[in-house]
């Protein structure tokens, strides 16, 4: 039988090693039955400007309360500390929970992290009681300053948000996993189909965060399906140990005892 | 006194953040507010005091990945 293969994050358990973002959906009836197909356990959230008297947020909140998920509230589109800090704040209160998937932009065409901003508004609500989930590079020093600052997990990105373009900087995210082998790596950002989460997986990543690849889909529900497969897939061929690619062939039949024919 | 809320200036008569989310249709909802900028808790928002000016944000949940 096998050994249960829980994912730890802040202390938390979950069975699933899939996150689902729940942006950009057809429709919420969509978002729900992607979230069911997807197994997910932990979905990412946002805050934005609620038109006056339109309440489509709270429509929203009571159908991921439905769920009965958990949420990860994200600090999308903040730019700079004192706006990641503060849409942070605001976010606890509204979703009741001490976790934020912290975003600081720097650069609008990429999205990439700000890790300088990154690393000191990390710092600011991890000293307040936050547990931080910084979307961040490859980077290795700016990994080892967002864990001095107090973030117990770290998520690179794949490649840019929405992209599609899956591990765009292989060697690098390798080396990064390598470099902290005890903290939970997920991946988030940049992939677009499920050999990229499998890949994710397989090279030793806690999980995958996963949100355009399958709201953007066809039939987002099936690909969330397929995600979770290959999510699954990928974290049993990281336990099982895959082999180290050869540059030359290998016979996999044995050659002691081939007939002579010739 | 014009506030701004949500980036549009509005005629508000409540001189108080609660009063104020009353008036413009949000109260009893799961919003989180600032005021110029800086958080302002649920539990203080009876005791915000709004002035002339002042750049109202209410945030509700939303998607978001």
């Amino acid at each position: 039988m096998p050994t249960p293969d829980s994912l730890r994050l802040y202390g938390v358990e979950l069975d699933s090693r899939l996150l689902l973002g729940t942006a950009r959906y057809p429709s919420p009836a969509i978002l729900t039955e992607a979230v069911k197909a997807s197994g997910a356990q932990l979905v990412t959230v946002s805050l934005r400007r609620e038109a006056a008297g339109e309440r489509a947020g709270q429509g929203f909140w009571s159908l991921i309360r439905d769920l009965g998920v958990r949420v990860l509230p994200n600090t999308a589109a903040c730019h700079s500390v004192k706006e990641a800090v503060t849409t942070a704040h605001m976010a606890r209160e509204v979703f009741g929970t001490p976790w934020v998937k912290l975003e600081v932009i720097g650069e609008d065409d990429t999205l990439q992290p700000d890790v300088f901003a990154l690393v000191e508004a990390a710092r600011i609500l991890a000293r307040e009681g936050f547990e931080v989930f910084p979307y961040t590079t490859e980077d290795l020093i700016c990994a080892e300053r967002l864990l001095e600052a107090g973030c117990r997990v770290l998520m690179p990105w794949g490649s840019p948000i929405g992209s599609g373009r899956g591990l765009n900087n292989l060697f690098g995210l390798k080396a990064l996993r390598a470099r902290f082998p005890e903290v939970p790596m997920l991946i988030d950002a940049g992939i677009g189909v499920p050999s990229h989460a499998a890949q994710s997986l397989e090279l030793g990543f806690d999980a995958v965060l996963i949100n355009t690849a399958v709201s953007q889909a066809v039939d987002p529900v099936r690909m969330a399906g397929a995600f979770a497969r290959a999510v699954a897939a990928g974290r049993e061929a990281y336990l099982a140990g895959p082999m180290e690619p050869r540059d030359m062939a290998v016979p996999s039949t044995p050659v002691i005892g081939t007939a002579f024919l010739g | 006194m014009n506030i701004q809320v949500n980036g549009e200036w509005r005629q508000i008569g409540a001189q108080d953040l609660a009063g104020a989310l009353e008036e413009i249709g949000l109260g009893g909802t799961v919003v989180a507010t600032a005021v110029n900028g800086e958080f302002v808790p649920a539990s203080s928002r009876a005791a915000a005091r709004l002035a002339e000016g002042d750049r109202l944000e209410v945030l509700s949940p939303m998607q978001g990945g």
